[in-house]
């Protein structure tokens, strides 16, 4: 079983814990279960096992890419199951991790307790966003207003209930264990749970916001580890010894003209520009907008510098290209650091990988760890810099106020408008 | 030199017993208290500490409270500050990191940004009008957001950029315990302040049946004490936790009658732009006004009274007061465990014979945030403040459009009279 294999690596592990273990790509002393498929195998059998594993990354690496442009075929509310599968096994793997390191399966409340609270946290965070785009539906289906309106107040209960449950199930000899995990698990649904939420935000804002960082961060990896592989000489960072400044450097730079070139592709079809709506009619997910100025061409004109170079005066960009830049630029430059983390954690507690979900790859972590940070910094970009608050939604919150409080807001509004001589002073309409 | 990472990992594995005690704090108990209570055995010294500080925070509360609301801001702050000093110092206690500089910096740092990103969000619904003034708040307004997440990244590629070989496993460690710490001290505190603005009552009713709590089922114990509670404290005992709860109660209704009848207390505190003072002046909301209601045919009988005249916010004194009693215990549990874990005997020795900041507040964890998920989920809707805050965010065609939206509805419902000229 998977799990015994890791404990057995662990036990083996901590039996001597000499200075060149810890150095990455040594050799562990209990080689992980091989789980590359049959056929695979038998493809592969007269290579040798260095090229072996090369086709092996190759073919998962191309299988992966296009399970992404089918799911991506198949419309939003397919990638927003598969964003939650992924949230779910990752979770998953980062808990079996602790658990192996504390050695703790015996005590069975855990698993449950761990499970329990991703279920409380999910449902917090989902009620809170289908509340907001599903509003419509939830108004008209008596029962999910009456969870829609209470829906803080039950998802604290909730949360209490596994709060207690823990506290009454410290047994005398475990409690420092017991107490590990509990912070194991609240750090890891910190991270997990809320970066998936975040991707989800992102999505509704238009598939264009989800695609692009994701591949962008995809397009650096392999980049980085091409022109690493071919030009890399000097070392990055003493954390990962087989990164380098060369494919550093020379990733930040494709993945910037990657991402230019991606965005004007995108920034042509609605269905990846448009907000993504719930029709209450049809009860589907629609994407049908009038595109907003952001993907309409317009023409910029080239600074002076490179005017000589490209031998043009002016040109025709979406001005999401120019949002696209600042987002490769993240993805290629502090999006790495999320990979350092991950691999300092898993030097930390002695592991190669975080488990052995695809071959050649290792856990979804694994290929999901310089994702973290790129979600929050995309939600955080279209909340700061490209949308602002829904019109429409805050005219709903002030239908509910009290009159009083009602009347003080407009007559604020009132003199900011006049005072900005949008309004005259005197006129009403 | 023995490996620390190798040594911490077999600590780590080993059940609690074998896990050698943190040293005990030393004892800081003023001169002044030692002398005068020098004369007596040291059992009776302990009580008489205890009561006397017991007294002092009381009075010191009361005296705050009286100074008014952004001395109590200050309060919370400061609190806040210490009890997530006291846990970091644990933790480095417990791993031995004293000796990596940087976990201080670090853990400091973090502390300021959330603290910078919670303070950010909530001052600037607050202080609206104070913020509309000054052109450079404005800015800091607007992308509030991003520049803490670039901040909290900063600190976050510099904890990267620290890990040192040998010591992997303590940094995460220490990475954890900080985020943890904060995911509980700050976000409590920030509650607390939350709660505070929609009314000095909601602050300190809430407060108080803890502390009622804390103290009657200490009371009730003591003299009828004999069935366990639960094996974690093995000094609570059942007749205490009831006793305890049905004296919390009472004593919530009674302090919210006496509390409801003053505005200094009911209304929602208020920054005023021109006096640049916080102000506590309103028409008193419903809930605070009396109205008689049924007494129950049950209590009717015992009390004899038909009617009984209430002000309904005593309704929502009983569910404060039942939380505390019932569900604020679990914190103190979560607390002795966690002390039980990590084989200390308090958090800190900052107050003499109770022990840290933290043992005092253990209780209060759960409320804070019960409090303000209560009175979103039932008193009152969305916040007005934070309302205007994004109407004068939007695109002047868009404040156009809303602001007709507006003065139609408010036309419609009878709230505004129509101009002469429209």
């Amino acid at each position: 079983l998977q799990e015994s294999e890791s404990e057995n690596k662990l036990d083996g592990e901590t039996a001597s814990d000499s200075e060149s273990k810890s150095e990455f790509g040594g050799s562990s002393p209990v080689p992980t279960s091989d789980d590359t498929p049959e056929v695979l195998n038998r493809a592969l059998s007269n290579l040798s096992s260095r090229w072996k594993n090369w086709w092996v990354r190759g073919i998962l690496t191309l299988a992966m890419i296009t399970f992404f442009f089918i799911i991506i075929y198949l419309g939003p509310m397919v990638l927003m199951t598969i964003v939650m599968c992924v949230q779910i096994k990752c979770f998953h793997e980062i808990i079996t991790i602790g658990y192996n390191v504390y050695h703790s399966y015996d005590l069975p409340w855990f698993r449950t307790l761990s499970w329990y609270f991703l279920l409380c946290v999910n449902y917090f965070f989902y009620g809170e966003t289908v509340t907001d785009y599903f509003f419509t539906l939830v108004q008209r289906e008596e029962p999910l207003r009456i969870l829609s309106k209470y829906h803080r107040f039950i998802s604290f209960t909730l949360y209490l209930t596994g709060f207690c449950m823990f506290v009454l199930s410290l047994v005398k000899k475990h409690y420092r264990l017991q107490f590990y995990m509990f912070g194991w698990t609240h750090v890891t649904l910190l991270i997990v749970v809320t970066q998936s939420h975040l991707i989800i935000h992102n999505l509704f804002e238009g598939m264009i916001w989800f695609i692009v960082p994701i591949s962008c961060v995809i397009c650096n990896d392999i980049m980085a580890y091409m022109f690493g592989f071919f030009f890399g000489r000097t070392p990055l960072i003493k954390l990962s010894p087989k990164k380098t400044w060369e494919g550093f450097i020379g990733g930040f730079f494709s993945t910037v003209l990657f991402g230019l070139l991606l965005s004007y592709v995108m920034s042509g079809y609605r269905c990846f520009t448009c907000p993504v709506e719930f029709n209450n009619d049809t009860n589907s997910f629609t994407v049908d907008c009038e595109p907003s100025e952001l993907f309409q061409l317009q023409e910029y004109n080239i600074p002076v510098l490179l005017q000589s170079v490209l031998g043009w005066k002016t040109v025709r960009m979406y001005p999401f290209q120019i949002h696209s830049i600042a987002l490769s630029t993240f993805a290629s430059l502090i999006g790495p650091f999320g990979g350092f983390f991950a691999s300092g954690f898993k030097r930390a507690f002695k592991i190669k990988d975080f488990a052995n979900t695809i071959p050649g790859h290792g856990g979804i972590m694994d290929r999901f760890d310089c994702q973290y940070l790129m979600a929050t910094f995309v939600n955080v970009y279209i909340a700061s810099f490209i949308r602002g608050p829904n019109p429409s939604k805050l005219i709903q919150q002030f239908l509910t106020l009290r009159p009083d409080q009602q009347l003080h807001i407009f007559n604020t509004l009132k003199a900011h408008l006049v005072d900005r001589g949008v309004l005259g002073s005197l006129e009403d309409a | 030199e023995v490996d620390l990472e190798e040594r911490l990992h077999e600590l780590d594995l080993r059940s609690d017993s074998d896990i050698p005690d943190v040293p005990p704090p030393t004892d800081s108990t003023p001169e002044i208290l030692k002398r005068a209570l020098s004369g007596l055995s040291a059992r009776w010294k302990n009580w008489w500490i205890r009561g006397i500080l017991s007294l002092a925070m009381i009075s010191g509360f009361f005296l705050i409270i009286y100074l008014g609301s952004f001395m109590l801001m200050l309060l919370v702050l400061s609190i806040q500050v210490k009890c997530y000093h006291e846990i970091i110092t644990i933790g480095y206690r417990v791993y031995h990191s004293y000796d990596l500089p940087w976990f201080r910096s670090l853990s400091w740092y973090f502390l300021l940004c959330v603290n910078y990103f919670f303070y950010g969000e909530t001052v600037a619904d607050y202080f609206a009008t104070f913020v509309q003034r000054r052109e450079q708040l404005q800015f800091l307004i607007r992308y509030h957001r991003f520049i803490s997440f670039a901040l909290y990244l900063t600190g976050f590629c510099m904890f990267v950029l620290s890990l040192v070989k040998k010591h992997y496993r303590l940094q995460f460690y220490m990475f954890a315990w900080t985020h943890v710490t904060l995911l509980i001290t700050v976000t409590q505190s920030h509650l607390v302040i939350q709660n505070l603005f929609e009314g000095m009552i909601w602050f300190l009713v809430p407060i108080s049946s803890v502390i009622c709590n804390d103290i009657t089922a200490y009371i009730f114990g003591f003299f009828f004490g004999r069935t366990p509670l639960i094996k974690l404290s093995p000094k609570k005992t059942w007749e205490g936790f009831i006793g305890g709860f049905f004296s919390t109660v009472i004593f919530g209704f009674i302090f919210s009658y006496f509390l409801a009848q003053h505005q200094y207390f009911v209304c929602p505190v208020e920054y005023n732009s021109e006096t640049n003072r916080f102000v506590t002046e309103c028409e008193p909301s419903e809930l605070f006004q009396m109205r008689k209601y049924s007494v129950p045919p049950l209590l009717q009988a015992v009390l004899g009274w038909e009617t009984v005249n209430m002000y309904p916010f005593q309704m929502h004194s009983f569910a404060l007061s039942t939380f505390a009693s019932l569900i604020g215990p679990f914190g103190g549990f979560f607390a002795s465990g966690f002390k039980r874990a990590f084989k200390i005997k308090d958090f800190a020795d900052t107050i003499p014979g109770h022990g840290g900041i933290m043992d005092r507040f253990d209780c209060q964890y759960l409320m804070a945030t019960f409090v303000h998920v209560y009175i979103t989920s039932f008193i009152r809707g969305p916040n007005p403040s934070k309302l205007l805050k994004q109407l004068l965010i939007l695109q002047p065609e868009q404040q156009l459009s809303v602001y007709k939206t507006l003065k139609s509805h408010l036309v419609e419902k009878g709230i505004l009279q129509p101009s002469l000229r429209g």
